[in-house]
């Protein structure tokens, strides 16, 4: 993140974030510390090809989501 | 037993007993478990990424998709435009075309929404997915949910996690006898004799989580399933003798004094 102008307002998985402008999602997967190979990246309700992670540039109010696999079975929410 | 594979939609499995991932201690207890339970398909869930702990381990790293067959799941959804949007969402994760499809009914019972699941199972097999439904142990919608292209379907023994074993044997007996697709048996297996009897009433796979996860010693449980499920599998295959209300003499009578 660098100055206020080149920010950007995003929603993380639920949470407010700040990002620097012009980033993708690729760079937030990284920025994020997490390997894009085995999540699904939905962004505003799209989901996402993999391939296309480094294309998808994010913008302001943008919703990201990002899903991996957790242990479970047959269960309730959690 | 070696050729006896199960095979569903071209994916073929050397282990007819299945296994879910939750409610363990920590992932080497789930590696462990797997392990010892000899299973080659692990079903998983789909969820947030923890984006504030980038420290926390990865799922995927104690359990190989090169060695386990991951089917995904769509646990904890109560809506066909859930249960869709997550068999997409693990789809685009990449591991795997598989999805074991659950729509709950209610909370309480956790009992799939058959009307719902048949529904979703529809737009995901439209979509070139290979569906596993979670269903109830009723005949009729087993046949429609592999009428509309279902590869295999999996009955409940009773609800998730409650350990009472085959609840309704004659319905299973019932779905295994008219539906000619595998049957995988899920949900409900208390101990290891309710995952033989399982296997012997002819089940194809069982599939299973808390009676392993939630046992006293979860590795010892996970070799016991393992026993069960392929004792009960070659008792099924060698065919039970018919139960009889009065003796029958295993000695001749022939040469007695």
């Amino acid at each position: 993140m660098t100055d206020v102008e080149d920010a950007i307002h995003i929603h993380v998985n639920g949470q407010a974030r700040t990002w620097r402008s012009g980033a993708t999602v690729a760079d937030l997967l990284q920025d994020l510390d997490i390997r894009t190979e085995r999540v699904a990246v939905e962004l505003n309700l799209e989901i996402l090809d993999q391939a296309t992670f480094d294309q998808r540039q994010l913008s302001n109010g943008d919703r990201v989501e990002i899903l991996g696999f957790i242990g479970g079975g047959t269960a309730a929410k959690d | 037993m070696t050729d006896d594979r199960l095979v569903i939609a071209g994916h073929e499995f050397k282990s007819r007993l299945w296994v879910g991932t939750g409610k363990y201690k920590d992932f080497v207890e789930t590696q462990k478990a797997i392990e010892a339970s000899g299973a080659d398909v692990v079903t998983v869930a789909v969820r947030r990424v923890n984006i504030t702990d980038r420290s926390r381990d990865n799922l995927l790293d104690y359990i190989d998709p090169k060695k386990y067959t991951i089917l995904p799941n769509t646990a904890g959804c109560y809506t066909v435009e859930d249960a869709v949007r997550y068999s997409r969402l693990a789809r685009a994760a990449g591991v795997s075309d598989l999805v074991k499809l659950e729509v709950l009914g209610d909370e309480r019972t956790l009992f799939p929404d058959t009307a719902g699941l048949i529904e979703a199972a529809k737009i995901l097999i439209k979509e070139g997915f290979i569906v596993l439904p979670y269903t109830n142990d009723d005949p009729i919608v087993a046949k429609k949910l592999v009428d509309i292209g279902c590869p295999a379907v999996m009955p409940l023994a009773a609800p998730i996690g409650s350990g009472l074993g085959i609840r309704n044997p004659y319905n299973l007996k019932i779905i295994m006898e008219t539906v000619k697709v595998p049957i995988i048996v899920d949900a409900g297996v208390g101990t290891a004799s309710d995952a033989a009897l399982a296997m012997e009433y002819g089940a194809d796979a069982v599939l299973m989580n808390t009676a392993i996860a939630g046992a006293q010693d979860p590795l010892a449980m996970a070799e016991a399933m393992k026993h069960a499920v392929h004792a009960g599998r070659l008792a099924y295959k060698a065919g039970r003798i018919p139960r009889k209300l009065y003796a029958t003499a295993s000695s001749p009578i022939e040469g007695m004094l």
